[in-house]
């Protein structure tokens, strides 16, 4: 029997760390309610950073939530066993973040209460409503593939919707990069690339957040990961991280070639304090390099626990990546008149400050507990464990 | 309705109507045009687009009249904290970086004709009326925030905090977005916004309001004879708000 | 470990509290519908009649503000019979000059009783403005009409003098 995933024997445990869990939500719920009750002058987000820490939350719990779909992709689309799997817990990931990510977007909204017309009053113009949509469609879809995969009877059928969640997953992404594509006023985000740069990221994010989970569950089990298995993920992960790697620099040569953009740049490459130091040692160093150097190292990345540690590093690079494109972005002044020097009482022409508050930190931490409880209660009551039947996974591929 | 409910307040038919036309005009307003008044019962058109002409040759560095006017008008007040007190209009000093000379000029909503923060709105809160006005219906904004974001000009803020001290004719609170309203609430009573009126109050005849569609106003042929711009002309947004001497 | 009959009965349980945490959120609307009509309120109007019939009002109003508000909000249609500010005008509390401050007032008696928020005040003042003297504010569809055509057809001249009249009436009051 495969759903033996926590034993008699870690009961205790399981509960023990479900309450934990169940408490940090509670904690990002009644932040919220804190938020709600006083209005956002009790976060640290002002009329110039008008979206914060939540939103780097919620951002990266979306668009891992998309990447992770990734894994269970392989496995459908392109037919991949080992990959195969690991569908079942790639799409429980996806369906759990997206959830996550959702609730904290949701509640940092200024009228939390009006959700009701957040669903109901849709302008299709807008890339947002877009967004709406394909989130709601994105879980059914992942529903609908979680069914096929787990119940033999639709086995048959996996294969198709697979495909389709794969394509709608693509969607998806380019849908939250396009959020930022479309705002053309803003020099760090008017472009294009940053949808293919989403797609992307996601696949870096979504992969390092399921083998760490996936660590998890195996060493609850006291079970041991087949090395095979081990080895083809860590190299996949690398491939993401430099993809990633890659499209940063694109974006930012990009931007220091058209000249207007020059100042921008200067200020998150070089003289932007606090976004410059986690553009350079979050993002870049800790975030790209080190993995990078541990994946491919011909020790390290044999063990387990290192490899973990790389997966882990660079979602604490996509945080500080977020956080830079995000707060960053805003932190730099709209130029309003280019080529004249502003100044005002509402703080133009000036870098705007920043500074996080332990309620917007607390709702974003509550949703990525949320997205943690949702999967360990599905974990716990549906057979989601990865069983391989590994000679034939070595064959297959 | 029923009919002695009519009659009942047939008398009271003329204090209704001195009402409505004590509302019209107070005490040393500037009327527009009476003949194109638009009555209470009808909507507005598009036949009509209401801009604004700003001339900063005339407007004087450390001038505040507009904006004071504004902050009275509308209700908007400071609270002591500048980073979270919502701005509808801002006087903006600038210089030139090549050749240092300066400028003072306020700023507010541009009400676009293609309004990147209705084009933004998940729900249609933000909107133009069809008299090229732009708004937020407070009653569906859910204060995501998108539009601030959208908006090229920063000419939106969010009201971070609880407020009881509204003008009955200007609604506004907590958790929602707000922006110049072009003082609607005056428009539809054919006045001028309040920031107009202050400039000309105060003699410095920097701001002239207007309909753009209408050849013969004073506003579309000025435009027709100087040199003016809109902020951000490369974004395309076709502004209601246009700029002279800058 | 779980079998699958147990993992059934939980998703049961689940579904069971999802549910009654659904019609939880039901139930005041409906409770607000029995009790909207409670008569221990003591009702506040400057008037004799409200715009529409008593009862109707008790059950309806929302819907009448709701219309009025996208008319005003989206088209500018600024008829004063069901506007919000008309309903304040008339029946603001004297001693709190409210119709939503306290218990005691028009609005929250009646919503207070029957538990459900209103909104409205959130934005909008609760408060009447300054009213112009001699001005009743509550006028008729026909009347209004009336009222409209008689005001484009006074010449510009009387325009003036009842403009001036009534600004000499409102001195100081600094009506917009
Ligand atoms: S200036 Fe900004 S708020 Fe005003 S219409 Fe244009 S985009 Fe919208
Ligand atoms: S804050 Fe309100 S008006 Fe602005 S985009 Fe969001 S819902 Fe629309």
């Amino acid at each position: 029997m495969n759903n033996d995933v926590f034993r008699k024997s870690k009961d205790g445990a399981f509960y023990f760390v479900l309450g934990v869990i169940g408490l940090v939500v509670l904690a990002g719920l009644g932040a919220a309610y804190y938020m709600e009750h006083h209005g956002h002058v009790v976060t640290g987000m002002t009329n110039q950073i008008v979206w914060g820490l939540p939103h780097v939350f919620a951002i990266f719990l979306i668009v891992a939530a998309s990447g992770v779909l990734n894994v269970a992709s392989i496995g459908s689309v392109f037919g991949k066993p080992m990959y195969k799997a690991r569908g079942p817990l790639a799409g429980l990931l996806a369906i759990a973040m997206l959830a996550g990510g959702l609730m904290v977007l949701m509640l940092d909204l200024g009228r939390a209460d009006r959700l009701i017309i957040a669903m109901t009053y849709l302008n299709l113009k807008s890339v947002f409503a877009l967004n709406v949509f394909l989130y709601t469609v994105f879980f059914t879809v992942v529903a609908l593939y979680l069914w096929t995969m787990m119940d033999r009877k639709m086995h048959a059928y996996s294969k198709y919707v697979g495909f389709a969640a794969f394509i709608w997953r693509l969607a998806l992404t380019t849908g939250t990069g396009a959020i930022f594509g479309f705002l053309v006023a803003r020099q760090a985000y008017g472009t294009a690339l940053l949808a293919p740069m989403f797609i992307i990221m996601s696949f870096s994010f979504g992969l390092a957040v399921f083998m760490i989970v996936q660590a998890v569950m195996y060493r609850w089990n006291d079970r041991v990961l087949d090395e095979a298995i081990q080895h083809r993920m860590k190299n996949l992960l690398a491939v993401f991280v430099a993809a990633v790697l890659y499209f940063t620099v694109v974006y930012h040569m990009t931007n220091l070639y058209f000249a207007k953009q020059t100042d921008f740049e200067r200020f998150i490459l070089l003289d932007g304090g606090v976004y410059t130091n986690l553009f350079w040692f979050g993002q870049i160093l800790l975030g790209t390099l080190a993995p990078l150097a541990i994946l491919f190292h011909p020790d390290l990345s044999k063990r387990s626990s290192w490899i973990v540690m790389a997966a882990m590093l660079v979602i604490l690079g996509g945080f500080a990546q977020l956080y830079v494109l995000l707060i960053g972005g805003q932190a730099f002044p709209l130029s309003i008149f280019p080529g004249m020097v502003e100044s005002s009482s509402f703080f133009d022409g000036r870098i705007h400050t920043y500074s996080p508050s332990l309620p917007e930190f607390l709702l974003g931490i509550g949703g990525v507990a949320a997205a943690a409880l949702i999967t360990a209660i599905a974990v716990k009551v549906l057979p989601f464990m990865p069983e391989d039947k590994v000679h034939k996974v070595i064959a297959a591929d | 309705m029923s009919n002695d409910v009519d009659n009942s307040r047939r008398k009271f038919i003329a204090a209704g109507v001195a009402g409505t036309a004590g509302l019209v005009l107070a005490p040393g307003v500037t009327l527009l045009d009476m003949a194109n008044a638009r009555p209470a019962g009808e909507a507005a058109s598009s036949t009509k687009r209401w801009g604004m002409l700003i001339d900063s040759t005339k407007c004087a560095t450390g001038c505040n009249d507009c904006v004071t006017a504004c902050g009275k008008e509308n209700g908007v007040a400071s609270t002591g904290r500048p980073e979270t007190d919502p701005q509808w209009i801002r006087k903006i000093e600038l210089k030139e970086v090549k050749s240092g000379k300066s400028h003072s000029l306020p700023m507010m909503c541009q009400h676009c004709a293609e309004p990147p923060c209705v084009d933004v709105c998940p729900t249609g809160a933000s909107f133009k009326r069809a008299d090229g006005i732009v708004l937020v219906d407070r009653h569906i904004c859910i204060g995501c925030r998108y539009c601030m974001m959208a908006c090229p000009y920063k000419a939106r803020s969010f009201v971070h905090e609880e407020h009881d001290d509204q003008n009955p004719d200007v609604p506004r609170g907590k958790g929602c977005v707000e922006s110049c309203t072009l003082c609607v609430h005056r428009i539809d009573k054919d006045l001028e916004p309040a920031c107009v009126e202050a400039c000309s109050a105060g003699n410095h005849g920097a701001m002239l309001f207007g309909d753009l569609n209408d050849a013969n106003s004073e506003i579309s042929k000025r435009i027709a004879t100087y040199a003016t711009t809109q902020v951000r002309a490369d974004l395309a947004l076709n502004t209601g708000v246009r700029y002279q001497g800058i | 470990m779980i079998n699958p009959a147990k993992r059934r009965s939980v998703l049961g349980w689940l579904a069971a509290a999802l549910s009654a945490l659904l019609l939880a959120g039901v139930m005041p609307a409906t409770a607000a519908d029995e009790h909207g009509a409670h008569s221990g309120h003591k009702l506040i109007a400057k008037g004799d009649k409200c715009v529409r019939d008593e009862e109707y009002m008790r059950r309806n109003h929302m819907k009448i503000l709701k219309h009025q508000r996208d008319d005003t909000m989206r088209k500018g249609i600024r008829t004063t019979q069901d506007s919000l500010k008309n309903c304040i005008e008339c029946h603001v509390n004297p001693k709190t000059n409210s119709v939503a401050s306290s218990k005691e007032d028009f609005c929250m008696g009646c919503h207070t009783y029957a538990a459900v928020k209103v909104d409205c005040f959130e934005c909008h003042s609760s408060k009447p403005k300054a009213p112009a003297v001699g001005m009743n504010p509550i006028i008729t569809p026909e009347q209004q009409s009336e009222g409209k055509d008689k005001q484009s057809s006074l010449s510009g001249k009387m325009r003036w003098q009842m403009q001036a009249k009534q600004a000499s009436l409102n001195m100081g009051e600094g009506v917009k």
